[in-house]
């Protein structure tokens, strides 16, 4: 980086003692490390680091999409797959540089607090001989009560104060540095925070079925997808199940959405049974775990009669293609289907399988492929029927929404027909067998969570808000009174003894400042009588002293 | 009303080109004044005007010519100033009818958006104004990007009033949007006396090609860095609470309150370029033209934020409206 260009000539040797070359370097890295320059590289480095993870797609936010591009782009996707491209924010350089960024921050607010403990614990210090020479700068008739009735007002109006004699010295504005150095703490707690969600926290996504025969509980087999932190185990996860009782979505004519809320109920040992409702924007908050509503779609319940006159059904949840109005695709298996009553004899390729697409409102021809509208108007269901081996037995793991293409290929499934049906048709198969379409049932996608870091996350940003308000807003000041006696050579414009001699010095930027200034001396000096004719001459001691 | 609120944009739109048109004048009588004033002395200033026949050297200029011309130019000048406060108006009432007709806030997609976040950026402009009236030659710089925005607005992100989906349907809606708009307006207006002292720092310094001489009539460099910093300066907490207010919004919707989303990378990069950009106002070391630069920059990430992501990438905050 920039650490070689322009390194302090301190570093050079001195003739007798041979000083730790080694040492040497580290000092003045750290040195190079901590100072605002570099601060402000690595920040920039950040901006433009975070600049790939917005272009390209990424594993954490959308699995799917980072493998539709490794198709769409062969020889490019391994390469940037390589340097992390599909994970920047968990990738080796981007770690590296707020890693460093945050090392730096530490070097440089440590010596900071250091000195501001130091600087609030200490008085102001004592006003300069010349105070002409300070920025702002003016005489007025002292109050009556000479250096102890000016501290008193200072004092009143939150200064710190320090008496020395005839001189009274003010400082304000510590607020500036507190919230710059409590701004820069809490960046650090944010961090944290963070630190404590990925290392402690759980999630999982599933989909949920309504029903009391689809209630799932909260084991790390029950999700579809599950990522647990490093210091989490399947036994940590809380013990509670959900039951989908109800699910109600409203839409538009447009086929928006408009409304949802989906209604289950909890039970286990770690949650009170009870029902509770929810919604998009309104998780489900358990005692630890939040349950968020992702989605939702309808799972078409399909019987199928054997020729043994077996009845099973099939519940699976079809999964939405993303359109508006939730065309819907899945699978319905039957691999016990066609088991000889008599013997329990199974015969693998006598297994079924029905692909289907499912429409809740189909329209009114076909080509039957694309819902009208998303709630149930007029659904149909387009059942593509198999029968053979479906390769559930060879203990290979498979999509359960999807049928086993291989099985297809191989010849092993063998497509018997295809037919559109309404809800409570039948359709009678080649073999006799029949298959009917009984009706639907809502099903919810959920993803449930647990964010231990978000209560620290929460505050610390809370404490960042305030520390940078102060910072930004905040303004050090000092000003410095000098009582000293009237000249009785010199004209006084009123009957007082004395005089004082004031000096402001911003030590922010501060454009305001000789408005404060003058303001706060008129205070100071006409505490006690607010006479015309002083105030007119303060204004004119002030203009002089600003000019 | 739906259409009342586009006409009154429409409106909005001519009176801020009438506006532009106004504060256009200023600086051209601005500039006749200064060719009189300094025709005399040096001659050759003419010449290098460009295209001026050369005035005989007779004693030409005379006084009451340059006073009418200048007061001329104020008068451009404040009309300009009234018709921003016209267009403002209209503007609102645009806002104000849109949000009626639809029964909610005004900031369901893109096209509302820009058009809050416009607003907010004159209102504060006419507060600044109000505040330091010798600013009033940079109307023009704001005008022009009023024109520009407003315009794209109702050009490229128009769309029909559409009720909010469920996602958008909470109180955090109106927390978080409410303060990235300000926000946004704000850094809007920021960017305006940073492109101007941008300008004009180089002009006082002596540059003297084209985007320099722009600046040459107006207000002094360090008057406008200060404003620059000030606003950003106000506006930059604003952000950093719209930012946490939308990372509790987004633990609540989605489950996580941060999960890099494209329009949290991107608001995630503004941050940390304008963070910079009060940093390298604070150091000494670093020159004020190239802490003006980091802010102009941080202003292009807020713009690739809003057109770029809502455009280019999608995203979990798809509301813009386009497809």
């Amino acid at each position: 980086m920039t650490v070689v260009d322009d390194r302090p000539e301190t570093a050079a040797p001195a003739p007798r003692r041979r000083p730790n070359r080694l040492l040497a370097l580290l000092r003045n890295s750290w040195r190079q490390l901590t100072s605002m320059r570099t601060a402000l590289i690595l920040l920039f480095l950040l901006a433009i680091a975070a600049i790939p993870g917005s272009v390209l797609p990424q594993r954490g936010i959308s699995p799917e999409k980072v493998n539709e591009y490794f198709v769409d782009h062969p020889d490019w996707a391994p390469r940037l797959d390589r340097i992390g491209a599909f994970e920047v924010f968990g990738s080796v350089w981007f770690s590296a540089i707020y890693l460093l960024l945050f090392t730096s921050l530490i070097g440089c607010i440590t010596p900071r607090l250091r000195d501001h403990v130091r600087t609030l614990r200490s008085r102001p210090p004592a006003a300069p001989k010349r105070m002409a020479r300070l920025p702002q700068h003016t005489v007025l008739p002292a109050p009556p009560g000479g250096a102890a009735a000016i501290a008193e007002a200072l004092r009143k109006r939150r200064w710190r104060v320090e008496v020395r004699g005839d001189e009274v010295s003010a400082e304000k504005g510590y607020l500036k540095e507190t919230g710059n150095l409590l701004f820069h703490t809490s960046l650090i707690a944010v961090l944290i925070g963070v630190a404590l969600g990925s290392w402690y926290g759980w999630s999982g996504n599933r989909l949920l079925v309504a029903g009391a025969d689809n209630a799932f509980c909260n084991t790390r087999q029950q999700y579809a997808e599950a990522k647990l932190g490093p210091q989490v185990s399947s036994a940590d996860l809380p013990r509670f199940c959900l039951r989908l009782d109800d699910f109600e979505a409203r839409f538009l004519a447009s086929g928006q959405p408009e409304f949802f809320n989906a209604t289950v109920t909890v039970d286990g040992p770690d949650e009170p049974t009870r029902s509770a409702d929810f919604s998009v924007n309104a998780p489900l908050r358990l005692n630890d775990a939040s349950v968020y509503l992702l989605g939702h779609g309808y799972a078409p319940v399909i019987r199928y009669t054997d020729r043994f006159g077996n009845s099973q059904i099939s519940d699976e949840p079809f999964l939405t293609t993303g359109d508006m109005g939730l065309t819907s695709e899945g699978l319905a298996a039957f691999p016990d289907a066609n088991v000889d009553p008599a013997t329990g004899q199974r015969a693998p390729d006598q297994q079924m399988a029905f692909t289907g697409i499912y429409l809740p409102t189909a329209p009114e021809q076909a080509p039957f492929v694309r819902s009208e509208y998303p709630t149930e108007r007029n659904p149909a269901l387009n059942l593509v029927a198999y029968r053979g081996n479906l390769g559930l037995d060879a203990g290979i793991p498979g999509s359960v929404y999807q049928l086993d293409q291989r099985q297809v290929r191989a010849g092993k499934v063998k497509e018997v027909g295809t037919k559109l049906l309404r809800k409570g048709e039948t359709w009678k198969l080649d073999d006799g067998t029949t298959v009917e379409f009984l009706g639907t049932e809502r099903y919810v996608t959920l993803s449930i969570r647990h964010d231990p870091g978000s209560t620290m996350l929460l505050v610390s940003c809370g404490v960042l808000l305030v520390g940078l308000m102060g910072s930004l807003f905040g303004k050090r000041r000092r000003v410095f009174f000098r009582v000293v006696p009237a000249d009785p050579g010199e004209g006084s414009p009123t009957s007082g003894s004395s005089l004082m001699e004031v000096g402001g010095l911003p030590r922010t930027d501060y454009p305001g400042f000789a408005d404060e200034f003058t303001q706060l001396v008129a205070a100071v000096s006409g505490a006690e009588r607010a006479g015309d004719g002083a105030d007119s001459a303060e204004r004119a001691g002030v203009r002089e002293g600003a000019e | 009303m739906s259409a009342l609120s586009d006409n009154l944009v429409t409106f909005a739109i001519l009176a801020y080109l009438v506006a532009m048109i106004g504060h256009a004048v200023e600086y051209a009588l601005g500039n006749v004044r200064t060719r009189v004033a300094t025709a005399a002395p040096v001659r050759e200033l003419v010449g290098a005007g460009g295209g001026v026949v050369p005035t005989p050297p007779a004693p030409v200029p005379s006084p009451p010519t340059v006073d009418r011309s200048a007061g001329r130019a104020r008068l451009a000048g404040l009309f300009g100033v009234g018709a921003t406060a016209v267009a403002a108006v209209l503007h609102l009432a645009a806002l104000v009818t849109r949000g009626l007709a639809a029964d909610r806030m005004p900031w369901g997609n893109m096209y509302e958006f820009v058009l809050t976040v416009t607003f907010i950026g004159v209102a504060a402009w006419l507060v600044v104004l109000w505040k330091r009236q010798s600013l009033r030659k940079l109307g023009l710089f704001l005008t022009l990007v009023m024109v520009l925005l407003v315009a794209t607005a109702e050009l490229v992100l128009y769309v029909p009033i559409v009720p909010l989906v469920p996602a958008l349907n909470s109180y955090w809606f109106i927390i978080h949007v409410s303060t990235i708009v300000f926000a946004s307006g704000i850094f809007l207006l920021g960017v305006v006396p940073a492109v101007g002292f941008l300008m004009r720092n180089g002009y006082e310094q002596g540059k003297r090609s084209f985007p320099y001489t722009l600046a040459k009539r107006l207000p002094g460099a360090a008057g406008l860095e200060r404003l620059t910093f000030a606003l950003h300066a106000f506006a930059f907490p604003i952000f950093t609470f719209a930012v946490i207010a939308g990372a509790i919004w987004a633990e609540a919707a989605w489950g996580r309150p941060w999960g890099w989303d494209p329009k949290e990378t991107w608001a995630f990069i503004s941050w940390v370029v304008y963070a910079g950009y009060l940093h390298a106002r604070a150091t000494p070391s670093v020159k004020r033209n190239v802490a003006t630069w980091i802010a102009v920059l941080g202003f292009l990430t807020m713009l690739m934020n809003l057109f770029g992501v809502n455009i280019f990438f999608t995203g979990l905050h798809s509301y813009g409206g386009l497809d």
